[in-house]
């Protein structure tokens, strides 16, 4: 997978409709929708989701591009994933608003769970990788976790272990959002505005 | 307080249907037509008169950017770019308009588009508002197959393009002219300006950036006529906004209120107060990462808005406001945000990119004490070096929140230093 590198059949309805956002003659623009594609696709064939030279090559034959050019772009942007992760990306926010909210503790969460020790790696059985990310603008629902595409809002250290283990013990994602059953980005004890209107 | 028949964004917490039924039935999409149909110079007047300023963080007033595009074309196209790259630290309001109330920015679009000349619109949503990013599309689709984008847009006799373009983590895409980079493919390192983006923005046509929030309200207010929104507010600081109250509340949450609301009310009425009470409060970063901190003296009766703000030597910024009692240490907290510039620098000025670093490593000494007290002179110094030298303003933005600090809270870095020298430091270095 990572030597050789094509864009099997649902990637290619992607990378049609991606190229066709922007106008004719402007495809470079299209760059970082098909490097999201790979790395989607390596994700769904490998469980590994992450974008391999190769890969970029593919990207810059399609778009006409010289490959340095997507290099840059896919060493820039921190969602290309350079090098091979786990099927469950850890991103834990540590920004200042998460911070004040206890991270920390989330981050040892993850830590004991996966048995990670520290950012930037992989567990041993290759299901996590951790990641310490920056503001994921989720603030009002601090201290929070991206897993993959989907934010887990409001956690504890409890609920980040309970949330973890279930992925361990081979169960998939549970619905996104906030973990305590609160409403959204509402006040935790219900809304102090909007209440009287209907629709 | 605002009343809720003058909030904007009825579904700000998804209570309701976000799809276009719902929207409807909360009034959007209405009449847009008749609206459109007073002409383009109308409209951005009355833009002008509503005294709506930039929600992104910046204030700039919304019809006067909106006149800066050109009249006739001379063969390029116009853009709107919609800047939905959500990631202030501190800042989650677009996001609950973009899953909550797509429609209020799709209308927005197609007004705003309409009154720069614009024919396609691109939304630039940050690349982790993956689900967010769901919803939009699936508004736009419902959009289209109503018939209210596409050809003849809702009726108004404008052609209008909405397309979606997923950023994939970098704060510094924020900036317009680097947002208008990594639309057109490139790494996101901002732009010289002159030229502007109004003369010279993505494809080398004229273009206008406009925040999430600042689209999205424009149609609401323009229906409900411009002294509406003008009359909200205080003066040259008109209308509502979306705050983000986190950190240290009983109950962090968004809430949309009338800018010039004091902050003691903005955090007590809605977020439950400070935790452990007002008096427990020490300090608050009012709007933003970049803004600079305010002790709990200024916090007691400042009003929340752009020029009680900046009076007051910080900003209202995109309206994320962090709250920290008694219990937080300020120092880190900054250092943390020293952190965040550091790693979010795009590298292409030298006093950001090697500033950055060097002020991130000296506030990790205030943090644990072991600067000499020689290094608050020599931090400010450098705080000003990196600031205005920059291409863009993250210098500035970099430079601002360690200002803030060593403006309110000296003291507290010089004990730090002086309990580490004298072997009373209660923390332990890490």
């Amino acid at each position: 997978m990572s030597e050789t590198f094509k864009f099997d059949e649902i990637s290619e309805a992607a990378v049609a409709k991606a190229i066709a956002n922007y106008p004719v003659g402007k495809q470079a623009s299209a760059v970082m929708p098909l490097l999201d594609i790979v790395q989607r696709q390596i994700g769904r064939l490998t469980g590994s989701a992450w974008v391999p030279v190769a890969g970029m090559d593919e990207v810059a034959r399609r778009l006409g591009m010289p490959p340095v050019r997507v290099y840059e772009v896919a060493t820039f942007y921190l969602m290309f994933n350079t090098k091979p992760v786990g099927r469950w990306h850890l991103q834990v926010c540590t920004t200042t608003p998460c911070w004040l909210r206890g991270s920390d503790e989330i981050v040892a969460a993850c830590k004991k769970v996966s048995g990670i020790s520290a950012f930037g790696e992989s567990s041993e059985d290759g299901l996590f990788t951790l990641s310490e990310v920056e503001c994921l603008g989720a603030c009002v629902n601090a201290p929070m976790l991206q897993i993959n595409d989907d934010y887990y809002e409001d956690l504890n250290a409890e609920r980040c272990e309970a949330l973890l283990a279930g992925l361990k013990s081979g169960g998939d994602l549970p619905p996104a959002g906030s973990t305590t059953g609160r409403h959204n980005s509402e006040p935790e004890t219900g809304r102090t505005t909007l209440l009287e209107v209907e629709g | 307080m605002l009343k809720d028949e003058d909030r904007i964004y009825k579904n700000l917490y998804g209570q309701h249907d976000w799809r276009l039924a719902g929207a409807r039935a909360r009034g959007d999409w209405e009449g847009t037509a008749e609206i459109l149909a007073k002409g383009r110079d109308a409209v951005v007047e009355e833009v002008k008169s509503c005294g709506m300023r930039g929600r992104g963080g910046a204030g700039f007033p919304t019809g006067l950017k909106w006149s800066f595009m050109p009249k006739t074309s001379d063969g390029r196209p116009s853009y709107l770019v919609v800047n939905a790259d959500e990631s202030e630290p501190g800042t989650c309001k677009d996001r609950d308009i973009i899953r909550h109330e797509p429609h209020k920015l799709i209308e927005g679009c197609l007004v705003a588009g309409f009154c720069m000349g614009a024919h396609t619109g691109y939304i630039y949503i940050r690349g982790e508002y993956y689900n967010e990013y769901l919803h939009l599309m699936a508004a736009i689709e419902e959009a289209y197959s109503a018939g209210l984008l596409g050809q003849n847009a809702a009726g108004t006799g404008w052609d209008f393009d909405l397309r979606v373009h997923r950023g994939a983590g970098a704060y510094i895409c924020g900036e317009e002219s680097a947002l208008l980079e990594s639309l057109e493919g490139k790494k996101g390192m901002p732009r010289m300006k002159p030229p502007f983006p109004a003369a010279m923005g993505v494809y080398g046509c004229p273009t206008t950036v406009n925040n999430v929030e600042t689209i999205a309200g424009i149609p609401t207010i323009l229906r409900r006529g411009a002294s509406w929104f003008a009359n909200l507010g205080r003066p040259k600081n008109s209308g509502t906004k979306i705050f983000c109250i986190s950190g240290h509340v009983n109950h962090p949450c968004n809430v949309e209120e009338e800018l010039g609301v004091p902050m003691k009310d903005l955090i007590e009425k809605h977020a439950g107060g400070v935790r452990g009470g007002w008096d427990n409060l020490q300090a608050v970063i009012p709007g933003g990462a970049s803004m600079p901190i305010l002790p709990k003296s200024v916090c007691d009766t400042i009003l929340m808005d752009f020029d009680s703000l900046k009076d007051a030597r910080s900003g209202l910024g995109s309206g994320a406001v962090i709250v920290m009692d008694k219990s937080a240490d300020v120092i880190k907290a900054i250092w943390r945000l020293a952190k965040f510039f550091k790693h979010e620098s795009c590298g292409q000025c030298t006093p950001c990119r090697e500033g950055t670093g060097w002020m991130m490593r000296m506030m990790a000494k205030m943090v644990d004490g072991s600067a000499e007290i020689s290094d608050i002179d020599l931090m400010e110094t450098i705080t000003r070096q990196v600031e205005g030298h920059t291409i863009c303003a993250f210098g500035d933005a970099a430079a601002w929140p360690i200002q803030g600090l060593l403006r309110h809270f000296r003291p507290l870095v010089e004990q730090r230093i002086m309990d580490r020298k004298n072997g009373a430091m209660p923390l332990a270095a890490e």
